[in-house]
């Protein structure tokens, strides 16, 4: 197979697996647009996620294990804009209090960085960082313990939160949902954010540090949002978010959207789901594509190039006189960034935020299993790898059910060997993705569509 | 009698708490240390090895108990430990056949490695849940505590009790057996040398005559014993759920990193520290301190200094300031 | 002429599949004798003796040790027949005990080394003081020593030296090539390489004067530096 088809004819393959999914219910398939439609949404989110993990591994072999971190801020972004301020959060001196203290954290942190680099080093600028730290610590619980006292006191069972920026209001936010667009680059900015912070830990230190810091600040991250209930509610969650496309519901309710898809031969209902499932399809397919084109653009222009330079001999372009960490940084930022938009399109699409759902095998290695086996380096290799390893990711489960039935197909309903068998196809998502991450690896290590 | 109760409140809720969890995070420790030392990268399926050594001795614990075996005071895990160490050590090898070698002829750079090894993470994180599911075991039997709170409060006619659980006072035992043992291995025999030859300087090691192949398998049987021996501590003293196995990675990590990766003697020192600040940091010190301050400065919050649901994050703010200033670690490890 | 303790003879080659660099070189070294390749930079020396240790290809020609040829042996297997190798840098085992540093130069021997170690701390008596420090903490003339007694250990047929005294001031050169005539003088032929071409020669039985990869000239160590040519190029008059 010549190069110039072999992109193609697997894009081909995988769309042909999808139509299969709305059209057919043999084997493994559902036979509904819907779930085909379902699967497809996700399917271009992780397709963005992974052209921002192939910004970082493809272009500068930087390796990110934080992902879910990144993709998660960008959720919090989501309820952070989408959702309507909590009456009285910022009336009865909860709210400007968690500010305040916030801003008082973060000049703590400038003072210590501050002393540390202007003061000469001895005593004076360790006792001196050490005073600013504690008493900096000490101030900022003050404030933001009575701070977030008094929010989360604010209507416990349905809010208790800051709430976010939407104009509608508490009974009118709905209808607002446009707004929501506003999170996606949001989310992009909070994610960059804390990349910043560790890309200027992490980087230019071995590699596997990086690998190390990054899972960590994910972990932090999915903890602080699991536990400061007055930021988005906790482990609470928020549900019911205000969405940029129309409600079911609504559309139900439309004669003329009835009578229209009555002519197209569909029930109401279906029509409504499927409507609702295209709008986020093309609005995601706008991401994907201005992002892969603005990737591509940046591949081949002279920093891509540098990039390219930087990662297949990091010591010559040092000599070189490149700045190795500040092009890392400045890429990590960018790629983490990518991460935090498509997380926050994932909240938007799901209309809630559970911080209790993000798993790092999940949301962070299978992006990587997407990258690796698309093919590193190749922009539409990783997104090609993200519709390839989606798809495969929810039918693992029917094709181990539907294999483990045929194995034990002679056997009674009952039989031990049977029952085990079908009990262990719930785990075989795992399985097969660390299997087909090492066979990719082993034989054919540059991936499905190999960079250029 | 007050500064005794706060004394003995200390103890109960922090000094014996911190030392075994320090002792199982050393523990840990060392084996991704040695792996770095020898095979030079971070092993991300570490966790999951760990994971899969417990779940082997869960399941001989299990049959052991069915067949009537037990150990007397002492958990039947013990008895079945040596033969999950076994498993674990089969795997092991097994896996560095099938799959590291490859990438160690040729040479591959680290990081490919690391990505190797969250492919084996993933495997063995699945065959874990085959095996035994995702909830929560409980496996420890035997006494369960050595003193418990009422009996010290018995004893010494204090108010407030110190209890000493079976599983604290034999994860430090056994700890320091194991570290007793592989620093003897690693300091006295033959065998033991050559892998710190081959660890510091591997070209030189090769010219020497010290065969790899037999380094890195010595090296992955250890770290078998050491993983298993981890897992099986901890799920002894808190419990057993696989997730949690693989949670523990980042506190493992910020441990060997902290005492400097490939340091054997850093990785014991980086756990006790990473497992002291995580626990008084997240500890409640009103108590302690209502007992020790005069009552006109008796504290009105609880003096949390973090919820403990952030215990992670100690590790991790650990790891950064180790890395802003010392990326080599507090012992000497091998590289930035 | 008998044949040579040890020859690399007509040796063609270079690194991988990379072009040649030694093109029809003979390097050739007799028990009792030091011989001492020298040469402008980039003129192959280290390279010339990497081809005769088995660490790169050599196209044509051989290497015979002792008269049996050794050209497709592996720089493991050459030790083993007893040659003795001292990379140029990375040369000893840092974070081990002098001690240790030498144990594990014996490591191929399953007899007993101790009496090996007396004769390497009876050669550098400095390292009995220092054996159960960490060899990395010497110093650079130190760790050089650690480096040599090291391939001592195997008690070998031949040593050779890369560089031994590149980086170490002028006093610890001297120092170190008395003590590279006192290892001579126990019968082990010596071969090595140097950047002090001067100071190398004037203790060398043999001299070897590569440029690009080819013999220029050869001769006793007394011969070169009296050559007035090879004095007018490499020698700064």
């Amino acid at each position: 197979m010549s190069q110039s088809l072999r992109a193609p004819l697997l894009f081909a393959f995988v769309a042909v697996l999808f139509i299969l999914e709305g059209t057919t219910s043999a084997w493994i398939f559902s036979g509904s647009w819907n779930t085909s439609l379902g699967i497809l949404n996700m399917a271009l989110i992780s397709a963005i996620m992974a052209l921002g993990v192939n910004l970082q591994w493809g272009y500068a072999g930087l390796f990110n294990v934080g992902i879910m971190g990144f993709v998660a801020l960008g959720g919090l972004a989501t309820v952070l804009v989408s959702l309507p301020p909590t009456p009285g959060t910022w009336t009865a001196g909860g709210g400007p209090r968690i500010v305040l203290a916030l801003l008082l954290g973060a000049a703590t942190v400038v003072a210590a960085v501050l002393i540390q680099s202007r003061l000469p080093k001895g005593r004076v600028r360790a006792l001196g960082t050490l005073t600013i730290l504690v008493g900096g610590f000490f101030l900022y619980r003050w404030a933001f313990d009575g701070g977030v006292s008094v929010v989360e006191a604010i209507n416990p069972a349905n809010a208790g939160n800051i709430g976010g920026l939407n104009p509608g209001g508490v009974d009118g936010f709905r209808d607002w949902g446009v707004i929501t667009l506003l999170a996606w680059p949001l989310g992009g900015v909070l994610a960059a954010g804390a990349a910043w912070v560790i890309g200027k830990t992490a980087l230019g230190l071995r590699s596997d540090y990086l690998a190390i810091a990054t899972l960590g600040i994910a972990e932090i991250i999915i903890s602080v949002m699991k536990n400061e209930d007055w930021l988005a509610r906790g482990v609470k969650n928020v549900i019911g978010l205000p969405r940029p496309v129309p409600y079911e519901i609504d559309l139900q309710n439309s004669a003329s959207f009835v009578e229209r898809a009555a002519s197209f031969g569909l029930d109401a209902t279906t029509a409504s789901t499927i409507y609702v499932k295209l709008a986020y399809m093309v609005l995601f397919t706008v991401v994907l594509l201005v992002l892969l084109w603005l990737a591509e653009r940046a591949l081949k222009s002279p920093w891509g190039r540098m990039m390219r330079a930087i990662r297949d001999n990091e010591t010559a372009a040092e000599a070189m006189g490149k700045d190795v960490t500040a092009r890392h940084l400045q890429i990590f930022i960018l790629g983490s960034a990518i991460c935090g938009i498509a997380g926050a399109m994932m909240t938007t699409l799901d209309s809630q935020l559970t911080p209790g759902a993000y798993q790092p095998l999940r949301f962070t290695f299978l992006i990587w299993v997407m990258v690796i086996i698309g093919g590193s380096g190749n922009n539409l290799g990783s997104i090609l790898g993200a519709f390839l390893i989606w798809w495969l990711w929810v039918q693992v489960e029917p094709m181990g059910l539907w294999l483990s039935q045929v194995l034990t197909s002679g056997l009674a309903e009952d039989n031990w060997f049977r029952v085990a068998m079908a009990d262990s196809a719930a785990h075989m998502r795992l399985f097969t993705m660390g299997i087909a991450l090492l066979l990719v690896l082993r034989f054919s290590p540059r991936g499905l569509i190999p960079e250029k | 009698m007050d500064f005794l109760n706060g004394l003995v409140t200390l103890a109960n809720f922090v000094l014996i708490p911190a030392t075994s969890y320090g002792a199982q995070l050393a523990l840990g420790a060392l084996g991704v240390t040695l792996i770095y030392g020898i095979l030079r990268f971070s092993n991300f399926a570490h966790g999951d090895t760990m994971a899969f050594g417990t779940t082997i001795t869960i399941l001989l614990t299990w049959w052991f108990q069915s067949m009537g075996i037990s150990f007397g005071v002492l958990p039947t895990a013990l008895l079945a430990l040596p033969f999950g160490i076994a498993a674990t050590g089969l795997l092991l090898v097994g896996t560095d056949r099938v799959v590291y070698r490859f990438y160690r002829r040729k040479k591959a750079a680290p990081v490919i490695l690391v990505i190797v090894s969250v492919g084996v993470m993933f495997i063995m994180n699945g065959i874990v849940r085959f095996i035994i599911g995702v909830s929560d075991q409980n496996f420890a039997d035997g006494e369960r505590f050595i003193i418990s709170a009422r009996d010290f409060k018995d004893m010494t006619g204090l108010a407030e009790g110190l209890a000493l659980r079976t599983t604290q006072v034999l994860t430090v035992v056994v700890a320091v057996i194991v570290v007793a043992v592989l620093f003897w291995f690693l300091n006295k025999t033959r065998t033991g040398k050559s892998m710190r030859a081959f660890s510091d300087n591997e070209d030189l090691a090769l010219l020497s005559g010290i065969n790899p192949e037999r380094v890195v398998m010595v090296t992955w049987l250890i770290v078998a014993g050491l993983a298993t021996v981890a897992g099986v501590l901890y799920g002894l003293d808190k419990s057993f759920k696989p997730f949690t196995y693989f949670q523990l990675l980042l506190p493992i990590f910020a441990s060997a990193v902290v005492g400097g990766l490939g340091n054997p003697l850093g990785a014991i020192a980086g756990g006790f520290v990473v497992a002291f600040s995580e626990v008084t940091v997240t500890y409640a010190w009103k108590k302690v301190l209502t007992y020790w301050l005069p009552d006109s400065l008796a504290p009105d919050g609880l003096v949390q200094l973090m919820s403990t649901d952030y215990k992670f994050a100690v590790s991790f703010a650990i790891l950064i300031i180790v890395l802003l200033f010392k990326p080599t670690g507090l012992f000497k490890g091998q590289s930035v | 002429m008998t044949e040579p303790f040890l020859i690399g003879d007509m040796m063609t080659g270079g690194y991988g599949r990379g072009p040649d660099i030694l093109h029809e070189c003979t390097i050739s070294v007799n028990p009792g004798e030091i011989a001492v390749i020298v040469g402008p930079n980039g003129a192959g020396k280290s390279t010339a003796m990497k081809a005769i240790f088995g660490m790169l290809n050599v196209r044509s020609g051989s290497v015979r040790l002792a008269g049996e040829d050794i050209t497709a042996l592996s720089p493991q297997d050459r030790v083993i027949r007893g040659m003795g190798f001292v990379p140029q840098v990375r040369n000893i085992f840092p974070s081990m005990t002098v001690e240790e540093n030498l144990e594990m130069g014996a490591f191929i021997r399953r007899d007993d080394i101790r009496e090996t170690m007396e004769q390497v701390y009876h050669l550098f008596p400095i390292l009995k003081d220092k054996r159960r420090q960490a060899a990395g903490e010497l110093s650079g003339g130190q760790r050089q020593q650690v480096a040599v007694g090291r391939a001592l250990m195997t008690k070998p047929k031949l040593l050779m030296l890369d560089e031994p005294t590149a980086g170490v001031s002028p006093i610890v050169m001297d120092e170190l090539f008395d003590r590279i005539i006192e290892v001579s003088r126990t019968g082990i032929p010596i071969l090595m390489v140097e950047q002090n071409a001067r100071q190398a020669l004037e203790i060398a039985d043999r001299g070897y004067v590569l440029v690009q990869g080819r013999n220029a000239h050869t001769g006793t160590g007394k011969e070169l530096l009296n050559d007035p040519e090879v004095r007018r190029s490499f020698l700064g008059g």
